[in-house]
């Protein structure tokens, strides 16, 4: 990793401290923290989905993992919120790196990892709302304490700084991944296992770092996505929307790219916004668009060859 | 834990019913994955479609269920082959994560366009035989799922013939199993696998007229069914007609049964776990393997 | 490597054998590869010659038998961990990985011993210029053609620096004036101390590649010997021309 490749991770970094500095509209710093949200946990999905070519319907998971368990230490236990949050990363990796033991063992790729993903996601859905300590179907509330002690900011242009320090720090942790054998590895994984494992590639060892990482990635997504709203619920934490939109971001927006869930996130999330200004507020409609994108561009495929796009790149910034 | 035998029985019996419809819509997925080879993530929101469809049939043409059947099947059918021939199809190139991608497009564009014209409100249609029970021996069965089973049975019966009696059935048959060799001898594969998605899309309007008597309609409603579907076809083995009826019909007891001892919200876990567990414990050569 | 009292097969395959249901692909299957050779496997299509590969290599499991390799037995271990002992393969149907370009596919390679990028691509790019890959380093792999990824897929192989290398019909395909520019690279391999093990369906580069051959039909190795004296082997006529035609082909001469 250069100076020169994380240069453009530093412009989305400066851009959106100038953001947060002269956007006062809440409407607006509303829709760009969401959409942070959003896009770290794409980015997430991304590590394994588009570098590894495992496609999880089920990464509702991993969020919904990082919100409750931040949520619980601190509404339960009474834990600070910096320790809370760490705990609810770790907590997704670990459940992660559980279900990639337990799949990947199993050899289940393609449509089945996919089904088995969203299988899993769905019985933490249940079994959140139906056990007393996530709050049952009433859900979480986080107790109002404002103090960046306590990881809570009155005003939105400072969740919109927290939120893309997080998502810069995601997309290094992407570059870095590319730039390093386990992305190698990864990739190779993505395009033939059978060349892979035959080049020396531990096939279940990269595929468990990498779910993994990425359930970390969406895990802080969703701690991040509880500090914000302060209020959780199994159909937000847990819901397949989140599982969908993790997934559609990235693909939309260039899967196994290094900004392609940023840029898919915002085309999602404006389109969505977008349609609620124009349309008015019609329930499903935003997402009917993004069921069309989808086969859009699974039918037309502009960027789903991140290999060439990068070497053009390449080919462009050599000297 | 201790039920009377009655209740149990009871229980049994009625999940065996509702297993039946289970096995129905199950035999749609299994057909679609044995030839096109496609797992059809649709599949749950086309049955939300259908019964929504009859839901309409019912509202505005006063149409009851199953007097819609077979209208229903017919439009499904021309709309699974349109469907297929039109976007399934082109869009996916015969790539694999193409066609779950493309299939989760059309699901999530179905359940919206459901939400957004119907609104998130679960529906159910009051028909006066609903709740009619039938007596047999001690236990007492539900008649609108009682109907249900015979009427899959049928369908099953219909689906035999037509796979081994006639000129389609036979093509259907030489696609799924050489899809080249079928192409080289003159068979038009495309038309083949159109006509195959319309046959599972039709069984899945059947399967809705037969569930909207006793059962609500809502937007995600395909939604409980589609992981259902997916545990039998898993269970019963890819491809395997008769093992979705028997999956159907296990799947259909288990769900009874651990709604009776656990409650229906937490009862549906059971269904999610032994998805994961058959998914987990079958031969990896059978699943992923697939080069 | 001392060279002192060591059994000569460098690779040894012993009663080597694989059941499909009630098919036998490969049926005890027994051969030695030297250590600093190259050793051709030939024989018919659907002789199993890349079913007993894909068993030396860790990617089917035997019915029975072992595999030793320079005396430790290997059999049945996965295809990582013998690329990690020194022995890599490469595929009958090439397929670059197409996310990345040629360089950054030979550096999967040399990732096994070289954790850390910089010093992966320079091993990468120094076997990609071996394999006369130079010109096309930094092209998207899927860009290469037929010839161009046969050489990406021994330089893959190459770069994960193996004791020995299986090469599964990578001369296929190649036209005459390819064919002539590869073999001087597969020598060149041997001469850096790389022992070769090949399955071949073209003779001409048998004959002048391999100093051994191992002929196997129906799944049984019928003949072994030196190149010219195994194309002569009656048994060896017959697998490939059919019954009788040894004698006939005799009666013409």
């Amino acid at each position: 990793m250069t100076a020169r490749e994380t240069l453009p991770i530093l412009g989305f970094l400066i851009g959106a401290v100038l953001v947060s500095l002269f956007v006062t509209s809440n409407v607006v710093l509303n829709f760009l923290v969401f959409t942070l949200i959003l896009a770290i946990a794409a980015q997430g999905w991304n590590l394994l989905g588009g570098y590894g070519g495992q496609y999880s319907f089920g990464h509702a998971a991993f969020f919904g993992m990082g919100a409750y368990v931040s949520a619980i230490l601190q509404q339960r236990f009474g834990v600070n919120a910096y320790p809370a949050v760490a705990f609810g990363i770790a907590a997704a990796a670990v459940l992660g790196y559980a279900i990639g033991a337990m799949v990947f063992r199993a050899g289940l790729r393609g449509s089945y990892f996919a089904l088995v993903t969203l299988a899993f996601a769905e019985v933490l859905r249940i079994l959140a709302n139906a056990t007393e300590i996530t709050g049952g179907a009433a859900g979480l509330l986080i107790s109002l304490n404002l103090g960046a002690g306590n990881l809570q900011f009155a005003d939105r242009s400072s969740f919109l700084i927290l939120g893309a320090v997080l998502l810069a720090l995601a997309m290094l942790i992407t570059l870095a991944l590319e730039k390093s054998r386990l992305g190698a590895q990864l990739v190779a994984v993505r395009e033939n296992e059978s060349a892979a494992a035959a080049l020396g590639v531990d096939i279940l060892a990269v595929k468990l770092r990498a779910i993994s990482l990425s359930a970390a990635l969406t895990g802080a997504a969703g701690a991040l996505y509880a500090q914000y709203f302060l209020y959780i619920d199994s159909n937000i934490a847990f819901g397949t929307w989140i599982s969908v939109e993790a997934l559609l971001a990235p693909i939309i927006g260039g899967a196994g790219t290094v900004f392609g869930p940023l840029i898919g996130a915002l085309i999602l999330q404006g389109l969505s916004e977008g349609t609620k200004l124009l349309i008015g507020k019609i329930p499903g409609l935003d997402l009917i668009i993004f069921g069309v994108l989808l086969i859009l561009v699974v039918r037309f495929p502009l960027h789903r060859i991140p290999g060439l796009l990068a070497a053009r790149w390449r080919g462009k910034g050599a000297p | 834990m201790g039920y009377p035998p009655e209740i149990l029985l009871e229980a049994v019996a009625n999940g065996l019913l509702m297993g039946a419809v289970y096995g129905l819509v199950a035999l749609g997925l299994t057909l679609v994955y044995g030839v096109l080879h496609i797992i059809n993530f649709a599949h749950g929101a086309l049955l939300t479609l259908a019964m929504y469809a009859a839901y309409v049939a019912h509202g505005a043409f006063g149409l009851d269920p199953y007097a819609a059947m077979v209208p229903l099947a017919g439009l499904f059918f021309v709309l699974g082959y349109l469907v297929q021939r039109l976007v399934i199809g082109p869009a996916s190139r015969g790539d694999d994560s193409n066609m779950l991608l493309v299939t989760l497009g059309l699901s999530i564009i179905i359940e919206n366009a459901m939400l957004a014209i119907f609104r998130s409100d679960t529906m159910t249609l009051r028909l006066p035989y609903a709740m009619s029970m039938v007596e047999m021996g001690d236990v007492l069965l539900s008649l609108p799922r009682l109907i249900g089973f015979g009427v899959t049975l049928l369908v099953a019966l219909l689906l035999f013939v037509l796979m081994t009696r006639t000129d389609t059935g036979r093509a259907i048959r030489a696609v799924a199993k050489e899809r080249t060799g079928a192409a080289l001898v003159g068979i038009d594969v495309a038309h083949i696998y159109a006509v195959t998605f319309g046959i599972g899309t039709a069984c899945l309007a059947i399967a809705a007229c037969l569930l909207l008597p006793s059962f609500y309609v809502s937007p995600r409603v395909g939604n409980a069914f589609v992981l259902v579907a997916f545990t039998i076809v898993v269970l019963g083995g890819m491809g395997s007609v008769t093992g979705a009826l028997l999956g159907g019909l296990f799947i259909g007891v288990v769900e009874s049964l651990s709604g009776l001892y656990f409650g229906d919200s937490l009862g549906q876990i059971g269904i999610f776990l032994i998805f994961i567990l058959v998914l987990l414990l079958r031969p990896t050569g059978l699943f992923g393997a697939r080069a | 490597m001392t060279g002192q009292g060591r059994d000569p097969a460098f690779l040894a395959v012993r009663d080597l054998t694989k059941r499909f249901g009630g098919l036998t692909a490969v049926s005890e299957a027994t051969f030695d590869v030297r250590e600093g050779s190259i050793t051709g496997l030939i024989g018919p299509n659907g002789a199993g010659k890349t079913t007993l590969f894909a068993m030396i290599a860790g990617f089917e499991q035997p019915s029975a038998g072992l595999v030793l390799l320079d005396g430790e037995e290997i059999t049945g271990r996965k295809p990582h961990d013998l690329a990690k002992l020194g022995l890599a393969r490469t595929f009958q149907i090439v397929q670059p990985f197409a996310g990345l370009s040629v360089r950054e596919n030979i550096a999967v390679g040399a990732f096994l011993r070289l954790p850390k990028r910089r010093d992966a691509l320079a091993l990468a790019e120094q076997v990609g210029q071996r394999l006369g890959l130079g010109p096309q380093l930094d092209k998207p792999a899927a860009a290469l053609t037929v010839a161009g990824r046969k050489r990406l897929e021994v330089a893959r192989a190459l770069a994960t620096r193996p004791r020995i290398l299986l090469l599964d019909e990578v001369l296929a395909g190649l036209n005459p004036s390819e064919l002539r520019d590869f073999l001087p690279v597969l020598q060149d391999i041997r001469a850096g101390g790389v022992t070769i093990l090949m399955i071949e369906h073209v003779m001409q580069a048998v004959m002048s590649l391999c100093e051994h051959v191992h002929v196997l039909a129906g799944g049984r190795i019928i003949a072994s010997g030196e190149a010219a004296e195994v194309v002569r082997n009656p048994a060896v006529i017959e697998a490939y021309l059919g019954p009788g035609a040894a004698q006939r082909l005799a009666a013409h001469a």
